[in-house]
């Protein structure tokens, strides 16, 4: 079943930037928007010590951690070598200007 | 469009790396086909000895393996020899009959051993020793046979003899000198390493040539004859008597070649299709055998074949280390001495110690070094560095712990003995990487350099002050196959190949005012750079065109995005400005209501002498600064490379010593510097008097009040490494500690590289030239200066501005679903 809900314009998110989204049942969600306009979301918990990963810096579609600057992959949510590691990614796309998220 | 044909000769360590160095730079320029003679992948080498000491296996010591060259999509064809250059068809040839066709050729054909011309040299059982199938012939000879000769007494030779003999065999080595490797040692630690190698059991004939390699019955050799008719017996004979570059495919198609394969700074041959490199190049007359310079080749020639055009190879300073497990040897530069030069000797030959300086013009110019060699690392840097050793010279000799514990030097930056330490001892305190691990990591996953090891270990990747540790384990474990980068060269990140000095100038030159178009600029490799380089832009773009270029958040570590400190759990820490760390009751009082508020955790006294709210939630930020600014607070930039704080003591405001108004000469140098960004931060102190409460001599600019005036020291440092501070300059006026602390400061702007103390600018470029800028140059103090005043004029207060500007305050705020 998917549940895709409208988060927020997508100009709301700064180009290699991000928001955080508060789920009830999910806890922070971090939206990401990379320099191509494509948008990710992951679960805003760094797999190595929990940093918030909304607060890192945002290069190709990759977030830089910014406690102690794991690299983590926002489509698939996982650590770069030689990190191990995954955070929960989550389904997420723009129609019509808008950012859909699916919390299925 | 059709790629570019690369063909490499050869598929040795010089050669994949060259490959590995080109697939960074241009991963899909060329289609690449490599011939390699001998049916293994690349292989490291110089492990060849543990592997014939039975300390190592062959999987051990495979760099790429089979799979490296098909996720690359190279062509490989193994046990295929080429036998000929057509270089009118542009096709190589295989002994098989398979052609290639190329575009570009690179030789990477290395060397062979050279064979000593006497009768018999042919016979079975007498080797070079070059490759796997010559350890394989060694182990399995030591299985059947009983005695063994080896000529040739230089570090493969030893190496060989000492394996042979591990494995049960009777070795002698048979050498042409008058002491052993005379190539690098002289006769007193050559003499020493001879008797300790007797008492494990190898015998030596020195001056000794040899005849004629004897047939025994079997057909096989049996024994070696002296030219003075001693007859050894010898059931396998391994010739160590020097390398030749294998240079004949080359000369056959005629490529000018004279020992080697003749090749320029940028490893082209006298055809300008056809690079060499490694031990089959011969570069400003010399034919390299160590690996370490093989690597300098491989950037540079990788970088010509990927079309970049930058770089140069210029020759290298070389150094040896035998690997004999026990023994402890190293060698580096000109360590005969001779006209000119003069020698540091300490030898002591019962306690088993020999270490021999040579110096010229006050610079170490060689190294000999037996027993003790836990130093040679910082001598071979010394040396390469060509560094003035005048005043070090009385302790030179006991090694970098003596020149460190002499200047009073509590930190602890690689300063210890990495050859010495237990592999249990911990190496990076931050990540708990121990040395055993940094070794294991360096032997078994092939790591030659600082940065695959801090990537595979994360040793030396957070606050960094284990780098030089680190770097002495890469060289004591690696020997002569370790190679030290200068930082200042180092690229910026693995996103470009240029160094801080070339961005910076790059943007200072054409005018660059965004990130983006540095990147353009400069042909970064990833599209919009990574968390190293782009803070560092950045920077250079607002320091180099203040009021031109716009700051970029998303390029901004988050402390300065956010302008507060993030905490381990997310949260922050704000910090209000207290200009020279004076406030008052309403301050106090404001701060006091902000706390109870907002329900901060805690609250702390900083060294910096202000009161630090710790635990804040991200989205309280803009409302904890809007009551803040109310009361007249403004950001302490306490979370930035920026400046900090100016700690100053009581001053002649009331202490019955003071001298000077520190109170207030500090308060005017932080209004002064409100706002200034810098490549790291900047922390500053005015003390009132000698006695100097508020710590000035480790400031990055400290000032001391005197009876007459100020003493103002800059480029002091607290941190991971202390440093203290260097007596700049004497002034009379309050205006000219403003103007000198300044320029100084804005020197450093301009100058240093991002991320890079005040200390290590200075220590980077001298203070000596710091001096001649700031003291006797007035007119660029003055526009230093200047420059300082106009780039922070009408700086506005960045929580304000998150107050005042929704769109900024947005960012603060959580969305829901």
């Amino acid at each position: 079943m998917s549940t895709w809900k409208t988060v927020c314009e997508l100009i709301e998110i700064p180009v290699l930037g991000s928001r955080i989204v508060r789920s009830e049942s999910e806890g922070d969600i971090a939206v990401f928007r990379n320099a191509e306009d494509e948008v990710f979301a992951v679960h805003d918990k760094c797999p190595h010590k929990g940093g918030p990963l909304s607060q890192g810096i945002v290069h190709g579609k990759s977030v830089t951690c910014p406690l102690h600057s794991w690299k983590i992959g926002l489509d698939t949510g996982e650590a770069q070598a030689p990190d191990v590691g995954c955070t929960k990614r989550y389904d997420c796309k723009v129609e019509n200007g808008m950012v859909l998220l699916n919390l299925a | 469009m059709e790629k570019l044909k690369l063909v490499m000769i050869g598929n040795g360590m010089a050669g994949c790396r060259t490959l590995e160095e080109l697939l960074k730079h241009a991963p899909d320029l060329y289609d690449i086909t490599v011939f390699g003679a001998e049916p293994h992948p690349n292989y490291n080498r110089i492990m060849l000895s543990p592997v014939l000491a039975g300390e190592m296996g062959v999987k051990d010591i495979i760099l790429n393996p089979l799979d490296w060259y098909r996720e690359n999509k190279i062509n490989l064809h193994l046990g295929k020899k080429i036998e000929k250059i057509d270089r009118v068809n542009r096709t190589v040839i295989a002994s098989d009959g398979t052609k290639a066709q190329y575009d570009r050729l690179l030789l990477a054909t290395g060397s062979s051993p050279f064979i000593l011309p006497v009768p018999g040299n042919d016979l079975p059982g007498v080797i070079g020793y070059r490759d796997i199938a010559d350890t394989d012939m060694m182990i399995e000879a030591a299985r059947l046979y009983k005695h063994a000769v080896v000529i040739g007494a230089g570090l493969l030779g030893l190496e060989a003899a000492n394996g042979l003999l591990l494995r049960g065999m009777d070795v002698t080595v048979v050498h042409i000198a008058d002491w052993i490797m005379e190539r690098q040692l002289d006769k007193a630690s050559a003499d020493m390493l001879m008797h300790s190698l007797e008492q494990k059991g190898i015998k030596f004939k020195l001056n000794a040539s040899t005849s004629e390699l004897v047939k025994g019955e079997s057909g096989r050799v049996c024994a070696l004859k002296l030219k003075d008719g001693e007859t050894i017996p010898a059931d396998i004979v391994v010739m160590a008597a020097g390398i030749r570059p294998n240079a004949e495919l080359a000369k056959a198609a005629g490529i000018h070649s004279n020992r080697g394969v003749v090749v320029n700074d940028t490893m082209q041959t006298y055809d300008p299709r056809v690079y060499a490199i490694g031990e089959c190049a011969e570069h400003r007359g010399v034919a390299y055998g160590l690996v370490a310079p093989l690597f300098e080749q491989a950037k540079v020639c990788a970088n010509h074949l990927a079309m970049h055009g930058i770089g140069r190879y210029t020759g290298s300073v070389t150094s040896t280390k035998l690997k004999v497990t026990g023994i402890d040897v190293f060698s580096a530069g000109d360590f005969m001495g001779g006209d000119g030069t003069e020698e540091i000797v300490l030898h002591d030959p019962s306690g088993g110690v020999y270490k021999k300086l040579v110096l010229k013009d006050e610079k170490l110019i060689g190294a000999v070094m037996y027993g003790d060699t836990s130093d040679g690392g910082w001598y071979f840097q010394l040396l390469k560095d060509q560094q003035n050793v005048a005043e070090m010279r009385d302790s030179l000799m006991f090694g970098e712990m003596a020149h460190a514990s002499r200047v009073g030097d509590v930190g602890h930056q690689g300063h210890n003995k990495a050859a010495m330490m237990a592999d249990t001892a911990e190496v990076c305190g931050c990540n708990g990487v121990c040395k055993g691990t940094i070794v294991k990591a360096i032997k078994e996953q092939g790591l030659f350099t600082l940065d695959e090891v801090k990537k595979q270990t994360k040793a030396a990747s957070s606050c960094g002050s284990c780098t030089g540790l680190v770097e002495q384990i890469l060289a004591s474990t690696l020997g002569g196959a370790y190679q030290q980068t200068n930082p200042s060269d180092k690229p910026v990140c693995g996103c470009t190949d240029h160094n801080h000095g070339e961005v910076r100038k790059a943007i200072v030159d054409k005018h660059l005012l965004t990130v983006s178009d540095v990147m353009k600029e400069l042909a970064w490799k990833t599209p919009n750079g990574c968390a190293t380089c782009r803070p560092a832009l950045n920077y250079y773009l607002i320091s180099s065109w203040p009021h031109e270029a716009k700051d970029d958040p998303q390029s901004r570590y988050i402390n300065e995005r956010h302008h507060a400190n993030i905490q381990k759990d997310g949260t922050y820490s704000v910090v209000p400005r207290m200009l020279g760390g004076l406030t008052t009751p309403d301050e106090l009082r404001a701060i006091a209501d902000v706390a109870d508020k907002f329900k901060v955790p805690t609250v702390k006294v900083t060294g910096g002498q202000r009161i630090d709210l710790l635990g804040v939630k991200k989205e309280d930020l803009p409302k904890m600064w809007e009551d803040l600014s109310k009361a007249g607070m403004v950001s302490g930039h306490a979370y930035g490379k920026s400046i900090r704080t100016v700690k100053t003591c009581v001053g002649a405001e009331h202490c019955r010593f003071g001298t000077q108004k520190s109170m207030s000469m500090g308060v005017k140098l932080e209004t002064m510097l409100f706002g200034m960004y810098s490549p790291h931060k900047v922390k500053l102190a005015v003390s009132g008097c000698p006695r100097n409460c508020a710590e000035a001599g480790i400031k990055d600019v400290g000032v001391i009040g005197v009876d007459s005036g100020y003493e103002i020291y800059v480029a002091g440092n607290g941190g991971i490494k202390t440093e203290v501070a260097e007596f700049l300059v004497k002034v009379s006026t309050d205006e000219e500690v403003m103007e000198y602390s300044a320029a100084f400061l804005q020197l450093y702007r301009e100058e240093g590289y991002y991320l890079e103390r005040t200390c290590h600018y200075v220590a980077r470029v001298g203070l000596d030239y710091v001096k001649k800028i700031i003291l006797d140059d007035a007119e660029r103090r003055k526009e230093l200066y200047e420059r300082m005043l106009y780039s922070l004029q009408g700086f506005e207060d960045p929580w304000l501005q998150a107050v005042k500007d929704p769109e900024i305050r947005k960012r603060y705020e959580i969305l829901a679903v």
